[in-house]
C-alpha cells in the first residue's frame, strides 16, 4: 500500500485547491464546483483512514457525503437558476446584499 | 515501484492537475466542468488503489455521471459557456485566500507525522459491495434511511426553487 501520509497529503492538497477556488472565483457555478472538490478531498481522507484501520466506517461516511453533495448540488443549482432569472447574472458580486 | 504505487501517483497527479485546471480556468465554464470530471476519475482510481471498490464505482456513477452532468446542464441552460467575469480585483481577498491556503498547509504538515495510525491488515473482501452493504444495512441503517429523507427534501426544494412562479 502507498504510505498513508501521501494519501492524506493528496487530500489536503485538493482541499486547499478547492478552498482557493471557492474564495477567489466570482462565478457562482465554479464556486459550487470548488465546494464539490473540497468534499471530495474529505472523502479521500475518509477512504485513506478506512484502508489504514481496515474498517468500513469510512466508506459508509463517504456514501453519506456523496448523498449530501448530490442534495447540495440540486438545491444550489436550483438557487443559481432562480438567481439568473431574477438578476441575469451568476456573479457573486451582484448578490452581495447579505455580505456584512 | 509496484503497480499500486504507479497507479496511485499517476492518478494523484491527474487529479491535482485537473483540479488546478478547474479552479484556474477563467475562460470556459464547460471546460472547467470537464476538468472536474477528470479529477473525479483520478480520485476513483485512487479509491481502487485504496481497496474501496464500491466507493470507486459510486464515485464514477454519481459524480462523473450525475453531478457534473447537472452542472453542465445548468451552464448550457443559462448560456454561460464563455465566462466573462474576471477574478476578484481586491488585493485583500487574494492575500487572505493565499494566507489561508498557506496556513492550512503549514498546520497540516506540522500535525501529520504524529497523528496517523499504523496500517492494519485487511479482512477478506474489504471494500466490496458485500462487506460495505452489510455495514450499511445493519450498523448504519438509520443513517441510510435518514439520507433518503434528505434526498426527498432536496428534490422538492430544487423543484420549488427552480420553478418560475410559485402558485
Amino acid at each position: 500500500m502507498v504510505p498513508l501520509e501521501h494519501v492524506i497529503g493528496l487530500s489536503g492538497l485538493l482541499f486547499v485547491i478547492g478552498t482557493i477556488g471557492a474564495l477567489t472565483r466570482r462565478n457562482l457555478i465554479v464556486i459550487l464546483m470548488s465546494i464539490e472538490l473540497m468534499l471530495n478531498a474529505a472523502n479521500l481522507a475518509f477512504v485513506g483512514f478506512a484502508r489504514a484501520w481496515g474498517q468500513h466506517d469510512g466508506h459508509i461516511f463517504v456514501l453519506m457525503v456523496i448523498v449530501v453533495a448530490a442534495c447540495e448540488v440540486a438545491v444550489g443549482l436550483g438557487i443559481v437558476v432562480a438567481l439568473f432569472r431574477n438578476r441575469e447574472s451568476v456573479n457573486v458580486e451582484d448578490v452581495s446584499l447579505l455580505k456584512w | 515501484m509496484t503497480a499500486q504505487a504507479f497507479f496511485f501517483y499517476f492518478a494523484a497527479a491527474l487529479a491535482v492537475v485537473s483540479a488546478l485546471g478547474m479552479v484556474l480556468n477563467f475562460r470556459n465554464t464547460v471546460a472547467a466542468a470537464m476538468s472536474l470530471v477528470v479529477t473525479m476519475i483520478g480520485l476513483a482510481i485512487v479509491y481502487v488503489v485504496l481497496e474501496a471498490h464500491l466507493v470507486a464505482a459510486l464515485q464514477i456513477m454519481v459524480y462523473a455521471g450525475a453531478i457534473v452532468v447537472v452542472f453542465l446542464f445548468v451552464v448550457m441552460l443559462l448560456n454561460l459557456r464563455s465566462d466573462t467575469f474576471h477574478p476578484a480585483r481586491q488585493r485583500l481577498l487574494k492575500a487572505a485566500g493565499a494566507l489561508l491556503a498557506l496556513g492550512l498547509t503549514a498546520a497540516f504538515l506540522s500535525l501529520m507525522p504524529t497523528a496517523l495510525p499504523t496500517v492494519q491488515e485487511l479482512p477478506e473482501g474489504f471494500g466490496g459491495y458485500r462487506a460495505v452493504g452489510l455495514a450499511l444495512f445493519t450498523r448504519f441503517l438509520l443513517a441510510f434511511e435518514v439520507s433518503s429523507l434528505l434526498l426527498l427534501a432536496a428534490m422538492v426544494g430544487a423543484v420549488v426553487l427552480a420553478k418560475r412562479r410559485i402558485d
